[in-house]
């Protein structure tokens, strides 16, 4: 409005000058994500081209791709891979059915919302570590009750074999993340407008239909959102896995075969192969569902 | 919803929350009735049914003073001042780096918005292993291997991107002309920002450090691949080493007499602070 009888020069000023704020206002935010992220995979890749083992100091030098020939001719890793997705889809989707369950349990919820609100937060909260010790305790036959549990056998060692540790680890993992997906996934039923609902049920239709044809649609972006966080938040699974098996059993995931490669046994040059591995396939997982799926980049500014 | 509630209704909302509390509540409670087990009944005898295992029988303290026996020098305390105080800096900094660099993307017009934007975003995805090698390595070099600081510095990146979307979410929904009404009214600038800006952006900032501090008190990863000591081990990593009286026994009461108070903090945070938990937790998820 001003603008227009204000020469031309001054308001270019005026916006950069703000350009020029605002950039220094963000610059330190910017700094430190860089600063931890983008370096660290840069120098990730340096070294995964080396061989660096500080077990032996002496031994080093560039070795180009030899480091991901090794990585990827392993049938460790491709069994780390396969137990990560295995783990990845098989908790994901029932995160996902259980969060819908519990989302719309909060929406419908009569009396006792900021009850059940205040609940699921607990597992959202609780540190994993600690819930998994929790889990591994339950399980563990010298400690737990699971097996004293009907059709549960006395003796069951639940961490003794790869399938039984599996369905634990997978259970520790969808109890301490499924309130995640049930808030993400309420939000989006809030955004569903009432009369929708009512108009479908005055042309005649049951609720079955009602879900399949308005819910779900109407809230795809929310529910792509949360899938995509919990996707590859599961697919970066350590915690409960490291406290309940360390990988034992055939139960390790890439990013405790990295922690191994990395920190146990110092191999950097190897390790860093591995975390490379690791980034391209989630940035793989992302790109899946951005141009899959469509996934928008949340919290942009509507158009 | 409607106003006409039948009985079918209340009774599948009952019973739903029966079942939600129970879900959230049984491991906790597990956790806590172990922690008050003795040695002598924490593990399992022949004949002990179900519920001989789920109460303790004898109830005792003694798993919790153990932890604290020997000060600062104990198994227990040192980690967990490492672990309240670089949580605590880690929000105290992300805070205000986020703050900042809310306000201008919700304030101002930039060229590089999107871009913060959409780099904070895959950043929220990046894979923390990938950097724990190069970090390692080059905390090892600065010195920075094994301190409070070298787990300050990831916990605050990586938590930065969860603090800017909910603080760019709640700054958007501020109604910054009272700023300059204020100043109409005869307010100084200083006093308008103190006064109206404050108290407004208050909430936000809070929800965000609630999330920020509860991420870093959470971490394993960083934790015990950055650290080797207990002069900045947290509690997650420590209880991981934590040692029985022998090698092969796991000490089940301490650990579980940990694992309730590192829990504590963050039922506390839940019971008070819910309602902006959840505000936080889904800002700018459903805009998508």
């Amino acid at each position: 409005m001003e603008a227009a009888s204000v020469p031309k020069k001054k308001t270019s000023d005026r916006t950069k000058s703000e350009h020029k704020l605002a950039w220094m206002l963000c610059a330190p935010a910017v700094i430190a994500m860089l600063l931890v992220t983008a370096y660290p995979i840069l120098y990730a890749f340096v070294l995964s081209l080396q061989r660096v083992d500080l077990r032996f100091p002496d031994e080093g030098g560039f070795v180009g791709l030899g480091n991901y020939v090794d990585v990827l001719t392993s049938s460790l890793w491709w069994q780390d891979v396969a137990n990560t997705l295995g783990l990845t889809v098989v908790s994901v989707s029932i995160e996902f059915v259980l969060g819908m369950g519990i989302a719309l349990l909060m929406h419908r919820a009569i009396f006792g919302r900021g009850t059940i609100r205040t609940s699921v937060l607990i597992p959202y909260g609780i540190v994993t570590v600690v819930a998994a010790f929790s889990w591994q305790f339950a399980f563990q036959p010298d400690t737990g009750f699971v097996n004293q549990l009907p059709f549960v056998a006395d003796d069951m060692d639940w961490f003794g074999e790869r399938f039984s540790a599996f369905a634990v680890i997978t259970m520790a993992e969808v109890w301490k993340t499924t309130p995640f997906i049930a808030l993400l996934l309420l939000a989006g039923l809030t955004t569903i407008d009432d009369g929708l609902y009512e108009a479908a049920r005055v042309d005649g239709a049951n609720a079955i239909q009602r879900f399949y044809r308005i819910t779900l649609p109407l809230m795809k972006p929310a529910i792509l959102v949360a899938l995509l966080f919990r996707t590859l938040d599961a697919f970066r699974v350590f915690d409960s896995i490291f406290i309940m098996t360390r990988g034992s059993v055939d139960t390790e995931s890439v990013s405790i075969l990295g922690y191994n490669q990395l920190i146990s046994r110092l191999n950097l040059g190897l390790g860093s192969a591995v975390s490379v591995l690791i980034f391209i396939a989630v940035l793989g997982i992302a790109f899946l569902f951005v141009k899959g799926f469509g996934t928008a980049v949340p919290g942009r500014e509507e158009d | 919803m409607s106003d006409q509630t039948t009985t079918r209704d209340r009774i599948f909302g009952l019973f739903g929350l029966v079942i939600v509390v129970f879900y959230a509540l049984f491991p906790v409670m597990w956790i806590v009735s172990l922690s008050l087990k003795t040695p002598a009944t924490v593990t399992v005898k022949e004949g002990e049914g179900f519920f001989d295992i789920l109460i303790p029988t004898d109830a005792t303290t003694k798993n919790y003073t153990a932890l604290f026996e020997g000060g600062l020098d104990g198994p227990f305390l040192r980690p967990l001042i490492n672990s309240l105080g670089i949580a605590l800096i880690a929000t105290v900094i992300a805070i205000v780096l986020a703050s900042f660099c809310a306000y201008a993307i919700a304030r101002l017009d930039f060229p590089g918005k999107t871009a913060v934007l959409a780099g904070a975003l895959a950043i929220a995805m990046f894979p923390p292993i990938s950097t724990v090698g190069p970090l390692f390595d080059m905390w090892r070099t600065l010195g920075l291997y094994d301190t409070w600081l070298g787990l300050i510095i990831p916990y605050l990146s990586f938590s930065l991107p969860l603090a800017i979307y909910t603080l760019v979410a709640f700054f958007r929904e501020i109604p910054w002309d009272l700023e300059q009404a204020a100043q109409v009214d005869g307010a100084t600038p200083m006093q308008a920002f103190r006064k109206v800006i404050v108290p407004l952006a208050t909430p936000g900032m809070f929800t965000a450090a609630i999330l920020v501090f509860i991420f870093a008190w959470n971490d394993f990863l960083f934790a015990i691949s950055l650290t080797s000591s207990d002069a900045s081990r947290t509690v997650p990593a420590a209880l991981a080493f934590f040692t029985g009286d022998s090698q092969f026994t796991q000490p089940f009461g301490n650990i579980a007499a940990a694992a309730v108070i590192v829990t504590v903090p963050i039922i506390l945070f839940v019971l008070i602070f819910q309602r902006r938990i959840v505000a936080g937790l889904t800002a700018g998820a459903v805009k998508g």
